[in-house]
């Protein structure tokens, strides 16, 4: 036995928790200093930059409104991604939670076999339902209801059904875990006092569910703000989102200090967004509804 | 709370020979009728029938999975019942939904709603009836005074004792004056000390408010110190209905006379009966003659039901004796519980005030009990009568 080590001893805690520790170190905390530091660094020309100190990077973003269209426009897409994913959740977690069928871990299920098919793939199974040649076109065409084809892939709308289509199991979990710690006596209590249905749904289910509904908001709205191959495979150049432009920026002109300089903007705006959201909710909630 | 619509009505004279089931005084605050509730094939409540008078006090008690909160629910409107009737106020209540009711409900976990604070929770039932918004502050800080917790309005469920939270659920489910209050098992979630104080508080305000009160409880000590009227339940019917003083006294069944008070139990047979009296020789060895309530058969099996309490320890001048070696002692103070086997194979529990020193483990004592001190129970286990 070594000597004076307990199980509860704060020194084997510190043990266990080091290759985590280590890995956000070394992976996330590190990488991100670096992004930091770069935004300072002078763009030569493509592929080329010195590490001479310099504000220009910033300068450029804060006075070129063309950056700040992009990050107005997906910050606009990621809130209306995060609505709709909100509107068109919360019915299925409900019903996932109200109803009285057996095998209800069949249901939640159901939310995760979408996961088991790459993201990308998903993705692009939207160019053959939206496209020229896409079901639906071709049955609009068919049926005669229109002449030519509609012009529904490649636009903001294809973007924000794809976002919805990657985000809606992650609202519905949400919202399913939160409803699912209501004590079911509460609902009880309330239509005992003279409530109908509806009206304990309002007073007691919904207000004890809007914490998983706001932890799924932000959680839609972050992914989506974030995304990036969403735009790319579904929307047309014009419809990028900021994660495209900080690609473009980095991988097409090669001018690495500017896209650091976008990056660390995408980051601190999102992380101010998930700031505001702990401080009211406390980010429990949101692990809560990653776990399941 | 009065009935203030019903104090302000003269009553109507009753005509002769009118049939008196309409007057409202006399119509029991729930009735019962060979109610029978089923899940699926599982019959949980079979055969129920129970008048419960207005202003009363009523326990439903039994071993947890004997249909007692069920019938509870049924009342509430909480789960359906698939034979008979319920009636609420002489109002059949069947197919009236549950927030139609009017019953005023207390959960075992509190149920309070941790999102509203103690004024919107207490003010809830008030809300949904129509009530002027001057009047709910009135109601809800006379219910407040009521549980004795006035002036907590602004906190939380979250910032009260498990107690207090209970106090105000209580008031909750008073405020609005419902027909009855039920009462589902509210103190077991408590400790011992908060749970005696809010017994006699329960009571108290059952007292002042003369609201019908249904509670359903496992715990025989609430249902003996509480109810005005007991009902022992077992395996979804009803053993007995009586007084406290009556189930324990008399029980009906053997069920009841081992549920309340864990009675001693003695088999024998009978060996000579007088109109009034029994003789009776045990199987554990010994012979009692006991108080009959009529003749009996001679050789008939019979179980003889004494109290723990009714068996006295000496060489006194009870007109039965026993005796037998000493398993346990139970030291309690004031008074001292002993294990005593009497032989044949018969443990029986005699809890006594201590006279001098208490007898020790392996000693042999002598008991006895009064011909009048005990029940007879035939030998289906009912109580000869």
């Amino acid at each position: 036995m070594t000597k004076g080590w307990t199980l509860y001893d704060p020194r084997l805690a510190w043990m266990l928790v080091a290759p985590v520790l280590l890995l956000l170190v070394v992976f996330l905390l590190l990488p991100i200093a670096m992004m930091a530091v770069y935004t300072f660094f002078t763009f030569v020309t493509a592929g080329v930059e010195e590490s001479t100190l310099t504000l220009a990077n910033w300068r450029e973003f804060l006075t070129d409104s063309y950056y700040h269209g992009f990050l107005l426009k997906t910050l606009r897409v990621g809130a209306m991604t995060a609505v709709i994913c909100g509107v068109l959740g919360y019915f299925p977690a409900y019903f996932i939670w109200a109803t009285s069928f057996k095998h209800k871990w069949m249901l939640l299920l159901l939310l995760i076999v979408p996961f088991w098919i790459s993201f990308t793939i998903r993705t692009f199974s939207w160019i053959n339902i939206l496209g020229e040649q896409g079901v639906i076109n071709v049955a609009l065409l068919r049926m005669g209801i229109i002449d030519e084809p509609l012009r529904m892939l490649y636009t903001e709308f294809a973007v924000i059904v794809g976002l919805v289509h990657f985000l809606l199991p992650y609202m519905i979990l949400n919202v399913y875990v939160s409803l699912e710690s209501i004590d079911r006596t509460l609902i009880a209590a309330a239509r005992s006092m003279g409530c109908t249905g509806a009206q304990a749904f309002r007073e007691v289910t919904l207000p004890l569910s809007l914490p998983g509904l706001a932890a799924g908001l932000l959680l839609c709205f972050v992914l989506a703000a974030g995304s990036y191959v969403t735009p790319q495979l579904l929307g047309s150049g014009r419809d990028a989102l900021f994660g495209n432009l900080i690609y473009d920026t980095i991988m097409g002109q090669l001018n690495w200090p500017m896209g650091a300089t976008l990056s660390i903007v995408l980051f601190v705006v999102l992380g101010i967004f998930a700031a505001i959201y702990t401080r009211y909710m406390g980010m429990s909630q949101i692990v809560k509804g990653l776990g399941g | 709370m009065p009935d203030t619509l019903q104090s302000t009505q003269t009553p109507r004279p009753v005509p002769a020979g009118a049939d008196l089931s309409g007057n409202r005084a006399t119509q029991p605050a729930v009735e019962f009728r060979d109610v029978e509730i089923a899940y699926g094939k599982f019959v949980a409540v079979r055969d129920f029938s129970l008048a419960i008078a207005k202003g009363s006090f009523v326990t439903l008690l039994g071993p947890s999975g004997c249909g007692k909160t069920t019938i509870l629910r049924s009342i509430a409107g909480l789960v359906d019942i698939t034979k008979g009737r319920i009636s609420i106020g002489g109002r059949r209540v069947d197919d009236v939904p549950i927030y139609k009711r009017n019953i005023g409900l207390v959960f075992q976990s509190y149920a309070l709603f941790p999102h509203k604070n103690v004024f919107d929770n207490v003010a809830f039932g008030l809300k949904y009836r129509n009530v002027s918004k001057a009047e709910i502050a009135r109601k809800v800080g006379r219910a407040l005074e009521m549980v004795r917790l006035p002036g907590s309005e602004k906190k939380l469920p979250s910032q009260l004792s498990g107690g207090q939270q209970q106090r105000i659920a209580l008031a909750r489910a008073i405020v609005f004056e419902p027909e009855v209050l039920l009462l589902d098992e509210p103190l077991s979630a408590l400790d011992a000390n908060m749970r005696e104080e809010m017994r006699v508080e329960i009571k108290k305000i059952q007292r002042e408010t003369g609201i019908t009160a249904i509670f359903v409880t496992h715990d025989q000590e609430e249902a003996l110190s509480m109810s005005d009227r007991i009902v022992v339940m077992n395996a979804g019917s009803i053993e007995q209905i009586g007084t406290p003083e009556e189930v324990y006294d008399t029980p009906a069944t053997a069920f009841v006379a081992d549920f309340l008070g864990k009675a001693n139990m003695l088999a024998g047979k009978v060996s000579a009966s007088t109109g009034t009296t029994a003789t009776i020789s045990l199987a554990a060895g010994q012979s009692a003659t006991v108080v009959s309530p009529r003749p009996l058969a001679v050789g008939d099996a019979v179980t003889v039901v004494v109290r723990p309490q009714k068996l006295s320890v000496g060489k006194e001048q009870t007109s039965n004796h026993l005796s037998g070696r000493v398993l346990s002692t139970s030291y309690l103070g004031g008074s001292v519980i002993y294990e005593i086997d009497i032989g044949g194979g018969t443990m029986v529990r005699c809890h006594t005030a201590i006279n001098g020193k208490p007898a020790r483990e392996g000693e042999v004592i002598d008991l006895g009990f009064e011909c009048d001190g005990c029940v007879l129970l035939d030998a289906n286990g009912r109580r000869i009568s």
